[in-house]
């Protein structure tokens, strides 16, 4: 078993995805060649791609990406893929509005102007299908057959519909107590989809326990042996945010907190704009965002922590809900090193979110949505988010998979018999 | 005691390739000083320099976390299960 997993790897070193150029330890800097590897094998800390990123005229690079597809195919240049990435079957994701929010702002106290980058409009109606594309080319060049994922639901879908598109086989692990919208949106693509009797962090144990054993053999797991590669998708999310912005930092992003993994990617992504000329430097703070019941990072940043006790979850929010966030501490190193901070919210306080949002800018979260507007809000009061400063905040899910949040305080006006008088009685006129 | 021990692909260079090995001790602690002795250079992989269990390991007794019980000096019964996990897996 252990020979033939190396000799993946080998193999897998001859693969060329772009402008990256291998793989690299966040922990201990150790080097490795690109494969379907994610752990350091001398420090297990998290493996991530490196890069020759381009060094030309950066004028030239925005031309370059002003002309490409309406997609996250548009910054290939930045991305572990392959040239012709756009020719390939994918589910071509990204490229979601960014939307000014003034009446949201306006409700908030906030001057300095408020946007909402809504990843709901992609294809399976989160931002799961950023990551999943590049996780789908890198399980093409690594020449697995099957795409599986342990899921709270969203990555659930998003890898069953790519791997349609894209040619693979699919076989997806949930827990068994998930939102119905979640469900049957995995489902319904038709390929295998599991539930497992416990949390999340079970169904994550044995996916990884899976991996190494021989039943996993050909099987590429994207957020356990393409998480690397798949990682990286959520750059593209810091990319349109400033291209967006006219090719400005935002002051001020606020990130929902489950693994950190996108919190992570978001800052390598600024990071990237800024080295390579494409944006002017200027600082910018990173907040993050999670739900009371599942609050492992906040409660670390807030107790000075730089190490993550795992917690039990038990939140309607059940996107977030990981109670033994992977990249957990390095989200406190990064809310703290740009002057942010991470924060949560209660249960109540999420519904009421979603509704403000939906309320003042007609866009309907999901409970991680209303996570990140709750805890925008709860800063805020705080005075730990400036108002007079430019902000971002994610929306990283439809409402419509998680209606049980709203649902039972959420319905008609009135119900009437079809006349003018009972409409009239009932004081809807004016 | 006697336990039986999942060792991930990544440390399975010290164990001739095998993903499972059997290892004798009552707490957790006393298991991997057993696998040093049998496979030596093992703990090093698990334990940081100060001997705490490295960040991004996660270590399982039968179905717990080793965390939310006594860290490295939980229980291991006659016939326990064992389980090293790198936890940089998962997620968004």
């Amino acid at each position: 078993m252990a020979a033939q997993a190396v000799e993946v790897t080998e193999n897998a070193s001859s693969v060329t995805l772009g402008p990256a150029v291998g793989l690299s330890c966040r922990e201990c800097g150790e080097r490795f060649p690109l494969g379907p590897i994610f752990a350091c094998a001398s420090c297990f800390g998290p493996l991530e791609v490196a890069y020759e990123l381009p060094d030309g005229d950066p004028e030239q690079l925005r031309k370059q990406i002003e002309a490409g597809p309406h997609n996250i195919w548009r910054y290939a240049p930045l991305l572990p893929v392959p040239a012709d990435v756009a020719e390939k079957p994918n589910l071509n994701p990204g490229f979601t509005k960014l939307v000014k929010a003034d009446n949201l702002a306006r409700e908030l106290g906030v001057t300095g102007g408020l946007y909402v980058k809504d990843d709901s409009g992609n294809p399976t109606h989160s931002f799961k299908d950023r990551v999943v594309a590049i996780a789908v080319e890198a399980a093409r060049a690594f020449g697995f057959t099957t795409l599986s994922c342990s899921s709270t639901g969203n990555l659930a879908g998003a890898v069953g519909a790519a791997a349609r598109r894209a040619g693979f086989r699919s076989c997806v692990f949930i827990p068994h107590d998930l939102e119905a919208g979640k469900v049957v949106m995995a489902a319904v693509y038709g390929g295998d989809l599991v539930g497992i009797e416990g949390n999340y962090d079970d169904v994550n144990r044995f996916c990884s326990e899976l991996i190494g054993d021989p039943l996993g053999e050909g099987w590429g797991f994207v957020n356990v042996n393409l998480r690397p590669y798949y990682g990286e998708g959520s750059k593209t999310l810091a990319y349109e945010i400033c291209e967006q912005l006219g090719w400005e930092l935002p002051d001020q992003i606020v990130i929902p907190v489950a693994s950190g993994s996108q919190l992570t990617k978001i800052d390598k992504g600024l990071k990237e704009l800024i080295a390579l000329g494409l944006v002017e430097e200027k600082p910018y703070r990173i907040y993050g965002a999670q739900a009371e019941g599942c609050s492992p990072v906040s409660t670390a940043f807030k107790a000075g922590h730089d190490v993550v006790r795992p917690q039990k979850p038990d939140t309607i929010a059940k996107s977030l809900a990981i109670g033994n966030p992977a990249d957990g501490p390095y989200v406190l190193d990064i809310a703290r090193r740009t002057g942010g901070a991470v924060e949560d919210v209660n249960d109540e306080q999420v519904v009421d979110a979603i509704k403000l949002l939906a309320r003042t800018e007609g866009i309907f979260a999901e409970t991680a949505g209303g996570v990140t507007v709750g805890v925008t809000k709860k800063l805020l009061e705080e005075g730990l988010l400036d108002p007079t400063l430019s902000t971002v905040i994610l929306n990283t899910g439809d409402g419509l998979k998680t209606l049980d949040a709203v649902a039972p305080t959420t319905g008609p006006t009135a119900t009437i018999r079809p006349s003018l008088d009972a409409f009239r009685s009932a004081g809807l006129a004016s | 005691m006697s336990v039986k021990v999942r060792i991930p692909t990544i440390l399975r260079t010290y164990t001739g390739g095998d993903s499972e090995v059997t290892a004798e001790g009552g707490t957790l602690s006393e298991v991997i000083t057993d696998l040093e002795k049998n496979h030596q250079g093992i703990a090093a992989r698990v334990l940081d320099d100060a001997g705490k269990l490295r960040r991004f390991v996660n270590v399982y007794v039968n179905d717990d976390d080793v965390r939310f019980e006594q860290g490295l000096e939980t229980l291991t019964p006659d016939g326990a299960g064992v389980s090293i996990i790198p936890a940089v897996a998962g997620g968004c």
